[in-house]
């Protein structure tokens, strides 16, 4: 799947956007295979509950499930207006 | 109508064309966001947003506007992109037959545009660049509606 990391989140991972190759079966899974990747991931998911989470691009939680997702993207709350 | 756009827009020209779109609206309410120096010292104010996301988020808020008041129709321009201070931001305009519906409605949208519509702004100053937090303030205010 395809996941995507916007404002400090990207700062912090360093990139955009990546594929991945997961059988994670919730955001919070994929979470834990992220940040067990490198320190990069830990640093910028330490805090789940500053991050937002979308799911084929409608918020979702993060113990919603992964079947048939194809684009993930982790974020700060946003700041619009 | 909905416009997620990099480039700058004349909210006076903009305003005069939804006016003359709407018709036998009674009343139309406009508001315009505009970049704020904060510190004293913004070079200029980045917004990052998710293409995609973001056109579906503001069309979900304005068909949500367009469902609980009486409008004839509800408008939403945002930028994104490197902006100066003063530079308009944003735009949204309403118009109903009556101006209850218009006022609330335009307020509605701003409430949600600030926390489910994914922008995000960061603020550059010669000392650096810090990303601006979303305020609690904010979140509590869609509890109103």
């Amino acid at each position: 799947m395809q996941v995507m990391y916007f404002a400090w989140v990207r700062e912090r991972i360093g990139l955009p956007m990546e594929e991945v190759e997961t059988q994670a079966s919730t955001v919070q899974d994929l979470v834990a295979e992220l940040v067990a990747r490198e320190a990069r991931y830990e640093m910028a998911f330490a805090d789940t509950s500053a991050l937002r989470v979308a799911l084929d691009q409608e918020l979702a939680d993060f113990d919603a499930p992964l079947d048939g997702v194809r684009e993930v993207a982790f974020f700060p709350p946003m700041t619009g207006g | 109508m909905i416009r997620v756009q990099a480039m700058p827009f004349d909210p006076g020209g903009e305003l005069n064309t939804f006016t003359a779109s709407v018709a036998g609206a009674g009343a139309v309410m406009s508001f315009t966001g505009l970049v704020r120096d904060v510190s004293g010292g913004l070079s200029e104010m980045e917004i990052e947003h998710y293409p995609g996301m973001t056109e579906k988020a503001l069309g979900a808020i304005r068909a949500d506007a367009m469902g609980r008041w009486d409008l004839a129709d509800a408008m939403i321009i945002h930028r994104f992109g490197a902006l100066a201070a003063n530079e308009v931001i944003m735009m949204v305009a309403t118009a109903s037959r009556h101006r209850k519906d218009a006022f609330e409605a335009a307020d509605f949208l701003m409430d949600y545009l600030k926390s489910r519509a994914p922008f995000w702004k960061k603020e550059v100053t010669k000392d650096g660049a810090d990303w601006v937090a979303a305020k609690d303030s904010d979140e509590d205010a869609l509890t109103r509606w």
